[in-house]
């Protein structure tokens, strides 16, 4: 397994890049640590599939290099980077049986025969597909074809990284999570390396130690599911992950407190001073799970309407209207909604502040 | 999928019946007709019953001649196939180059069939032709009117070179539709470039090919104007194939019954071929589901 | 306009792809069809609008038989999983073609075209060709076709599943709107059961092509006929553990839990008890939870809550917990869980005995 870095990294797919919508991928560094599981997370079009082709070694980039372990591996074909790549859809060798498709890559690289009936059994084995090992490959499902697909990575011992492309895309919705469970088993247990590119975040934030968010081709933020629900760095961050994403409320900083409407929402100390300092556009997040609604007025709560209420079985979504503004209120299961008007506290500790779209104050990198 | 029936759909069809029917249906129900009578003239018949099937059956000439058109078929299809697959492996897939060669292989296909024949008769003439002088001057001694396996060689080549291209551009439709994610996995499993070609492309081009052979096969069992127009069939009779034959009798000595009879046995032939090829598309297409 | 299927079968080959369906769907009515890959809803939908004809059975428009009558002159629309639009046609046109065909004068075409677009968040976008759009345009482009027609009975067969997990959320929000106030009776084919809740009405579970259930959503949801409706309607799906009730509940033969109240007339026996992932914790919430020893499989974080996999005598659990839970592969813990939150299933998977939903007095918006 190995450490990966990414120097000063950029792509375009144009010949001569002068604006920076000319590039599909933005200026990067970044490190992949050996044995880490990584999601590359954000909507299509936004670099993810061109930055896993790039790591692979089936795309040169147009700037920068990519180091495996220190070395330069820029100019390497994959065939010479020991990564393994799982695809969208299933990629396996019709003709072969699933024996013999999981030790093509090592009777490709002359293995002397009994190491090769080790290692395939090994990897069988934890795969589960033991027991179909000598039947025809093309005669498994979707979700067996993508395990042979994993399994062909996996049985060469030298593999630096295995690199995933959206491999749940042809799965039984109701069955995702299975191979998901499996794709996490076989990291605790061997500890590869794994980078797994997708848009739904529920892969991304249950597969992954560390998620890079990405959009219009720069990483928007990394770190792990927890300190991107809770801190979202950027309101791309929070819009993408949680389901339904960030409220966002356009406000102006006065005195310890953010102005909406003519509503007042406390802020704490910190954020309060970032906000009075910064001049440009300021929005307030909050998530739906965070945000408390009652029937009662409670001290510093905001008088709103409510519009809608959804009941989502394991979970109650509300839509509410403060002033010109909707917000929306994930309260739990049987949570008590009141009829027409209601009282919403935001509480300080989720209650984030951007400036133009970075977030500023508590948590925050500026102000 | 059963649609609702709707019949004002036989009026829209109903032209290409009639032209049908007249084309070919009716034709061939004269051929039956003539099969079993013998003709002196339009106008004295007489009723044989199967008496020319018999004689076609028992005629050494046609014996000659099916072996021999079963021969050429065959080394058509030992030359074609392996050269279309390999010429189609070699064209690019994108860019400027593509069209180019698109239509570098199209030309020999829309040459009129009787032009090819004239255009090797001259090439390859011994004297004048640009490759039959060549090939003397080489040092070898090459007559197609004179030796036969020279009059065979030569009606190969210009075959290859009329039909390559056929199974050029269905093998390479075929290639095409490969996704790319299969030779991105290969390179990255480290795979030779013979085991891609053995192990993806090979029999992702199953289907095309089983197309390209019927095809070829077919259209080579039937051919009449090219090897007619370079040879006359000769010289003797070592490159009278079947088609020719049947034209000799029916046009040539008019021997209407006799050749009826031949011709229906020809189609039965061809017909034979064309439903175990179709049993065996068939059968790839359920066993891919 | 309603709709009605009588005894309707369909059999291919050998195959019986529909079994028997009768089904009843009222003029205005927002149907949901709930069911995994393969189960028929496709099928179902296609006989429905008359694609295909039944083999057996009668389909009724307004009381009207109109099993032999093809599908161009029923009033029918139809949505796909792929966005398919007329590739050479502008956005307008495209909209516009059923108007068109059915001979609509140009300033009425043109009026109903423009407001459709509008309520699809497209009217921007009138002078593109589909070609240029994103997948989630794409999608309105052929929504908005099928709606401006007002049919008397829309089809969705699976419209957001090829789109991004983002895009989805969306369009799903907005998918309430856009059939709100319609008269079209419309059917909406799914496999994410959050879909089916977060859009209302009523839903049909299909499995192996027979109907399963059929009512309110919310009631469906809440009283599963069957173990598979319970098991399909919950993302994850609703815990099922064999067990049996003399007295106590005895599962896996040695854990005993005290039988509920809405246990009390069942008869002793072997039967198959249902729980749903947000109803267990690993933290006990109140007096009436009781502790049942299991072993960690596989934690999955998803953000906001962790997806606990856990084993149980040979049985497989899933508790949904909110908040970030990183347990180790194979540590003990203790599941809590309230017995009043128990399905009991009978022995053929028929419900015999559900929990009285947690519901506070709750306005439902859009039932």
């Amino acid at each position: 397994m190995a450490r990966i870095q990414l120097d000063r990294l950029a792509h375009a797919y144009v010949a001569n890049p002068g604006k920076p919508e000319d590039y599909a991928l933005r200026r990067l560094d970044h490190v992949w640590e050996d044995g880490g599981a990584y999601a590359l997370l954000g909507p299509s079009g936004c670099g993810k599939t061109t930055l896993l082709n790039i790591i692979s070694g089936l795309l040169q980039p147009s700037e920068g290099r990519v180091l495996f372990d220190g070395r330069d591996v820029t100019a390497l074909p994959p065939q010479q980077r020991n990564i393994a790549q799982v695809f969208q859809f299933p990629v396996i060798y019709d003709t072969m049986s699933v024996y013999d498709n999981l030790a093509f890559p090592l009777r490709n690289r002359k293995v002397p025969e009994a190491t090769v009936r080790r290692r395939v059994q090994e990897v069988a084995e934890m795969l589960e597909l033991s027991a179909v090992l000598h039947r025809p490959g093309r005669g498994l499902g979707a979700e067996g074809k993508q395990l042979i697909s994993l399994g062909r990575g996996l049985v060469r011992e030298d593999v630096a990284a295995i690199l995933f492309d959206e491999p749940l895309t042809v799965i039984d919705p109701h069955l995702k999570w299975r191979l998901r469970g499996k794709l996490k088993e076989i990291h605790e247990r061997l500890r590869p390396t794994m980078v797994y590119v997708t848009h739904d975040q529920t892969e991304a934030l249950t597969f992954a130690e560390k998620v890079v968010v990405m959009y219009e081709g720069r990483v928007v933020q990394v770190g792990t599911p927890q300190e991107l629900f809770e801190n979202p760095a950027h309101t791309f961050v929070g819009y993408f992950i949680g389901s339904p994403g960030m409220n966002l409320l356009p406000v102006r900083v006065d005195g310890g407190a953010a102005v909406v409407d003519g509503q007042r929402i406390p802020l704490d100390p910190d954020t309060a001073a970032a906000g009075g300092r910064h001049p440009g556009r300021l929005e307030l997040g909050i998530r739906p799970e965070f945000l408390q609604l009652g029937r009662a007025q409670t001290p510093d709560a905001v008088p709103v309407r409510i519009t809608a209420v959804e009941d989502l079985g394991t979970a109650m979504l509300v839509t509410v209207t403060l002033g010109s503004h909707t917000l929306r209120v994930k309260l739990p299961e049987g949570g008590e909604v009141p009829a027409a008007e209601g009282w919403l506290s935001f509480p300080v500790r989720w209650t984030k502040l951007y400036a133009d779209g970075q977030l500023i104050g508590q948590g925050g990198r500026h102000g | 999928m059963d649609k609702p029936v709707n019949q004002k759909a036989w009026l829209l069809v109903l032209p290409v019946v009639v032209t049908v029917a007249f084309s070919a249906v009716i034709p061939l129900m004269t051929v039956v007709n003539y099969s079993v009578q013998d003709i002196f003239d339009p106008q004295t018949r007489y009723f044989v019953g199967t008496e020319w099937f018999q004689m076609v059956l028992e005629n050494d000439r046609i014996w000659a001649a099916l072996g021999r058109q079963l021969l050429f078929s065959l080394a058509v299809l030992l030359i074609q196939i392996p050269l279309g697959i390999g010429i189609a492996l070699t064209m690019p897939k994108r860019g400027p180059w593509v069209s180019v060669c698109l239509i570098l292989l199209a030309l020999p296909l829309l040459v009129p069939w009787n032009v090819v024949g004239t255009i090797w008769q001259i090439f390859a003439r011994p004297d004048i032709g640009l490759a039959g002088r060549l090939i003397n001057e080489l040092g070898f001694s090459y007559n197609y009117t004179r030796d036969p396996l020279d009059a065979w060689l030569t009606v190969l080549v210009m075959d290859v070179w009329h039909w390559t291209s056929l199974v050029v551009l269905l093998c390479y439709a075929g290639l095409q539709a490969i996704p790319d994610a299969f030779y991105q996995a290969a390179r990255i499993d480290g795979a030779s470039r013979f085991a891609v070609f053995r192990y993806i492309e090979l029999p992702k081009l199953k289907g095309v090919l089983l197309i390209a052979v019927l095809l070829r096969f077919m259209d080579s069992f039937m051919i009449y104007a090219e090897p007619f127009v370079l040879t006359g069939g000769g010289p003797g009779s070592s490159t009278t194939f079947l088609s020719q034959l049947l034209t000799t009798m029916a046009v040539g000595q008019f021997d209407l019954g006799p050749a009826a009879a031949f011709s229906l046995i020809y189609f039965l032939i061809i017909l034979l071929f064309s439903y175990v090829f179709y049993q065996a598309m068939a059968n790839l297409g359920k066993a891919e589901k | 306009m309603s709709l009605q299927l009588e005894g309707i079968s369909k059999v291919v080959g050998k195959e019986t792809w529909i079994d028997d369906i009768s089904l009843e769907l009222a003029p205005g009515s927002f149907n949901v069809l709930l069911g995994l890959t393969l189960a028929g809803k496709t099928t179902l939908m296609r006989l429905m609008a008359g694609l295909d004809r039944p083999d057996r059975g009668r389909i009724l428009q307004n009381g009207r038989d109109v099993t032999d009558v093809p599908v161009r002159k029923r009033n029918v629309a139809m949505v796909y999983q792929q966005f398919i639009n007329y590739p050479s046609m502008t956005v307008y046109a495209n909209i516009a073609s059923p108007l068109r065909i059915a001979g609509l004068p140009k300033k009425e075409i043109d009026r109903r075209v423009r407001e459709e677009a509008e309520r699809l968040h497209i009217a921007h976008l009138l002078d593109r060709l589909p070609g240029e759009l994103s997948g989630g345009q794409q999608q309105r482009t052929a929504m908005a076709r099928a709606l401006v027609r007002d049919a008397d009975l829309l089809l969705l067969d699976e419209p957001l599943v090829n789109l991004d997990y983002k895009l989805r959320e969306e369009l799903r929000a907005e998918m309430r709107e856009i059939f709100a106030r319609r008269r079209s009776v419309v059917v909406y084919a799914t496999t994410d059961p959050t879909e089916a809740l977060a859009l209302g009405g009523r839903t049909a579970v299909l499995q192996a092509g027979r109907l399963i259930q059929y009512g309110p959503t919310l009631e469906v949801y809440h009283r599963p006929a069957t173990e598979h409706v319970g098991y399909v309607f919950g993302e994850p799906p609703m815990n099922i553990v064999p067990g049996r009730l003399e007295g106590d509940i005895l599962l896996g033969g040695t854990t005993r839990l005290p039988a509920p109240a809405h246990f009390r007339q069942l008869p002793a026996g072997s039967y198959r008890f249902g729980i749903r992932p947000n109803h267990l914790s690993i933290t006990r919430r109140s007096s009436a939870e009781l502790a049942v020893p299991a072993e960690v499989v596989v934690p999955e974080v998803n953000g906001s809550e962790t997806y606990i996999h856990v084993r149980h005598h040979g049985v497989d659990w899933v508790i949904e917990q909110t908040g970030v839970h990183l347990l180790p592969i194979g540590s003990e813990i203790a599941m809590y869980l309230d017995p009043e939150r128990l399905f009991a299933f009978d022995t053929d998977g028929r419900l015999v005995a559900a929990p009285t939903p947690l519901r506070a007095a709750v306005r439902s918006g859009g039932a």
